[in-house]
């Protein structure tokens, strides 16, 4: 399915709206339409229409692998202005099923999320629970951890929960391999992944209402990827993920990767770099031209009492904060931090859950709100000055400044004093 | 006590017992009021259990009066003196009546510890022994509207003797006395009200003797201790209640400590209680249940003779899980055992039932959510279960008391303890 592409520039609201309305009832399930380009840098921003609402990009989109962001209601969730989230197939594909999330009228049915929902193909799972997969032509072999019994995830199936989920963008099965392993693994596993794109593509019962994206990979070999980036775009998919990094690799091989496939991805689709979440990684990497990303750091680092704040991260838990009586983040609109301080939340740790649901808020509310500022700087044509001056802020002086963020940003134009 | 403002306005006394009225002149300004026979909002350290402003605010009619405990707070003492403002500031309370108990109604705590002159608490970094002066400096950093005078209730366990009981009693008085004269000392108590304890186990004379002594002391209104759910069973429970309350003064509230079920609540009120602490759905949220009991009283001609259809599925559901019917009393430790007044959402058939918890029910959980969904967050662990069963649970509790209270307005006690005790015809009918 054709993603269609609008570009605007001086378009009144109204025509904004109207444009919108008349997208949204459209065939296609999706469209780019490109608000703003940067100048100095390979960044966007856009609006990404998708059936259930328009989404802004860039987005950071909050990982909710079960059906539920972990103690946070879809309400709390909607109320902060997230517009998109992720779920996961491998788990909920076991529990509770596609049957039963069929019957509940899919996944945005079962959990009442009223937004837009974007759904990883279970491929992940193939690197984080290693011990218990066995990869063939067939697809991913999976001993489940719950009865013992042997799934089998193809492509066919992937798909077929991700129909029965509903989401919005549906992902395909890649075969995923760490981006730590080098080797005839990796080539072997690009070009199965461009054969599993293609049976994905095949299998697709909704393609009228869900868009499934393709993901590029080719580890950290350049000509693996290039060859993955020409094979891919020759097929007709709303958009593209680039995927196989952010798995403990150097962010200096890193970077070059994501910059690599930035470029030889097409502009009127929209680019979703998986697993990166950090605040550094994220503005670095809108710089290089990608639009949406994915990340489980923010929420699950909360419930361990890390907030995120504009100068790096705040271990509520120490010593240090039972006295502080300031906000996580004076600066801070979010419920938490409009209500609570340092030393309440600290204490609250020791008595009830609750603590880990503020933190969780807030970082989400950090999260999103570094987007929504870093999309305002493209629009406003001055995302070079606001790279700089969230790198000051976040770094105690220029020395500290990773070398790779350094590089990534000289290769897309911006210096940093 | 000189300047009281809480005052107790009765509107109905049922049958001599059961009284029906309002407690006024609460918090500071003295605007805040509670109708009885009510309960206080239960919070662990100023939080209600698992929920954010946000969610807690999904409920309309929360109680005016929200109980922190000493067991959360004693630990916290230093922090809260250099904070200065007390602890309603402190949380990020705004607009509630704050009052302080000595333990967690649902928090057990071992015996053994209590002398003379202190009583325990445990934080979550272990024993924290309080002197009547630690506690009272306790009450002045914490800057309550109204708090419990300092307490010896550990005459629980069933091999407590008669000399110990006589103890506590004498303990419990004296600790009172040290309190008040502390209290009357003390600017920043200024305005805070007082409650004083009955203690006397299951002994009926040394209960007269507690309650006699006590309302001769200028307290604002009696916790009843000593009496909590596993301590005794239901009729001694009734007994001592109503004894003891004849020598207590009318106009001033009962508050009984550690007594949530909602049968047990439905006999102390006709024994003469006003206030309970809300702790109970806290417990049911905690095994993964979902209070489901029926507390209509509304006329409907189509239900008479007929139980209404949640007592129905009710009965049916816990006979087909093979839960007890019994409500089990004599053992303390086990108040995490599931009552009949709940179903067990783990439970398989639970996983394809798409109505919400309880049809009719206005809560957040159950306008946006389904058994189904509850079942799949529990069976995964997830932590939005506590969340959504705690706003389930507490809303329908509060709503068991406001039909409780209209009960006793309109003559229908009867009518709501069958109700909610299940009606006994029906229920022999339906054995198979």
């Amino acid at each position: 399915m054709a993603a269609s592409t609008e570009c605007g520039s001086h378009t009144s609201t109204l025509e904004n709206n109207m444009s919108i309305k008349k997208a949204l009832s459209a065939a296609s399930p999706l469209t780019l339409r490109i608000v703003a380009e940067c100048p100095v840098t390979k960044a966007r921003a856009c609006d990404l229409i998708l059936p259930h609402s328009a989404v802004s990009t860039p987005v950071f989109m909050p990982v909710g692998t079960q059906g539920t962001l972990k103690g946070i209601t879809v309400d709390q969730l909607e109320g902060l202005g997230c517009q998109i989230c992720l779920g996961n197939t491998y788990h909920l594909g076991m529990r509770p099923g596609p049957d039963l999330i069929d019957r509940a009228n899919g996944l945005h049915g079962f959990m009442n999320w009223k937004r837009n929902l974007l759904t990883d193909s279970g491929g992940f799972q193939m690197v984080s629970l290693v011990e218990l997969s066995e990869v063939t032509e067939e697809g991913v072999k999976f001993k489940s951890p719950y009865d013992g019994k042997e799934i089998l995830l193809s492509p066919e199936k992937s798909i077929s929960i991700q129909n029965s989920l509903g989401s919005d963008i549906m992902m395909q099965l890649d075969d995923v391999v760490s981006s730590t392993v080098t080797g005839p693994r990796v080539e072997e596993a690009m070009h199965r992944s461009i054969r599993w794109l293609d049976r994905c593509i095949a299998a697709n019962k909704n393609p009228d209402k869900q868009n499934l994206f393709a993901i590029i990979q080719g580890g950290l070999n350049a000509e693996l990827r290039k060859a993955c980036l020409d094979e891919m775009t020759q097929r007709d998919v709303p958009g593209f993920a680039i995927g196989g990094l952010s798995g403990g690799e150097e962010k200096d091989d890193f970077w070059r990767m994501v910059t690599l496939s930035t470029d030889h991805l097409p502009r009127g689709k929209p680019r979703y770099l998986m697993g990166v979440g950090y605040a550094v990684d994220l503005v670095v990497c809108v710089a290089l031209g990608c639009d949406m990303f994915d990340c489980v750091f923010p929420t699950r680092t909360a419930r361990f009492g890390s907030a995120l704040v504009p100068w790096g991260s705040l271990q509520v838990k120490h010593k240090q904060y039972a006295k502080d009586f300031q906000p996580i983040d004076p600066d801070c609109q979010c419920p938490t931090c409009k209500r609570h301080s340092r030393a309440y939340l600290h204490a609250l740790f020791k008595n009830d859950t609750a603590a880990m649901h503020h933190i969780t808020i807030h970082n989400i509310a950090y999260q999103l709100n570094l987007m929504r500022s870093v999309r305002q700087s493209i629009v406003e044509g001055r995302f070079p000055d606001f790279i700089r001056a969230f790198m000051k802020r976040m770094f105690p002086s220029r020395d500290q400044y990773p070398s790779w963020a350094v590089d990534a940003l000289a290769s897309v134009n911006v210096t940093l004093e | 006590m000189a300047g009281s403002k809480m005052q107790l306005e009765l509107s109905r006394v049922v049958q001599g017992k059961s009284r029906l009225g309002v407690l006024k002149g609460l918090g500071r300004t003295g605007r805040h009021s509670l109708e009885v026979p009510g309960c206080l909002l239960y919070t662990r350290f100023g939080t209600v259990p698992h929920l954010t402003q946000d969610t807690l605010h999904t409920m309309s009619s929360l109680p005016s009066v929200s109980q922190v405990t000493l067991s959360n707070i004693a630990e916290h003492q230093e922090v809260l003196e250099e904070f200065k403002d007390g602890f309603r500031r402190f949380a990020g309370l705004h607009d509630t009546v704050l009052y302080c108990s000595l333990h967690d109604p649902a928090a057990l705590c071992p015996t053994g510890y209590t002398t003379n002159k202190t009583v325990s608490v445990w934080g979550s970094g272990g024993r924290i022994e309080l002197t009547v002066a630690k506690f009272m400096a306790l009450q002045k950093t914490v800057q309550p509207d109204w708090y419990q005078s300092m307490a010896d209730g550990e005459t629980w366990q069933n091999n407590t003797s008669r000399k110990r009981v006589r103890k506590s009693v004498d303990r419990t008085l004296a600790h009172l006395d040290e309190c008040l004269l502390l209290h009357q000392k003390s600017q920043e108590l200024e305005g805070v009200e007082v409650f004083g304890v009955v203690e006397g186990g299951d002994i009926l004379e040394e209960r007269l003797r507690s309650a006699r002594e006590t309302a001769k002391r200028p307290v604002a209104g009696f916790c009843l201790d000593g009496l909590q759910s596993g301590s005794m069973d239901q009729t001694l429970r009734t007994q001592l209640i109503t004894a003891l309350t004849k020598e207590l003064p009318e106009d001033k509230p009962r508050l009984l400590q550690g007594v949530g079920r909602p049968d047990e609540v439905l006999a102390c009120v006709e024994a003469g209680v006003d206030l309970f602490e809300s702790f109970f759905p806290f417990q049911v949220t905690e095994r993964g249940c979902a209070l489901c009991f029926s507390f209509d009283i509304s006329p409907d001609p189509e239900r008479a003779g007929r139980a209404p259809p949640a007592v129905l599925e009710l009965n049916e559901e816990n006979k087909a899980v093979g839960e007890t019917q019994q409500n089990g009393d004599r053992n303390r430790d086990d108040q995490t055992q599931m009552t009949s007044f709940e179903i067990d959402l783990k439970d398989k058939r639970y996983q394809d039932d798409f109505r919400p918890l309880v049809e009719g029910c206005g809560c957040y959980c159950c306008k946006n959510h389904q058994r189904a969904y509850l079942h799949h967050l529990l069976v995964t662990n997830e932590l939005l279960a506590g969340v959504l069963l705690m706003i389930h649970n507490t809303t329908h509790y509060y709503g068991f008391f406001s039909v409780l209270r209209e009960a006793l307005a309109s003559d229908k006690l009867d009518l709501l303890k069958r109700r909610v005790l299940g009606d006994g015809g029906w229920q022999t009918g339906r054995k198979e």
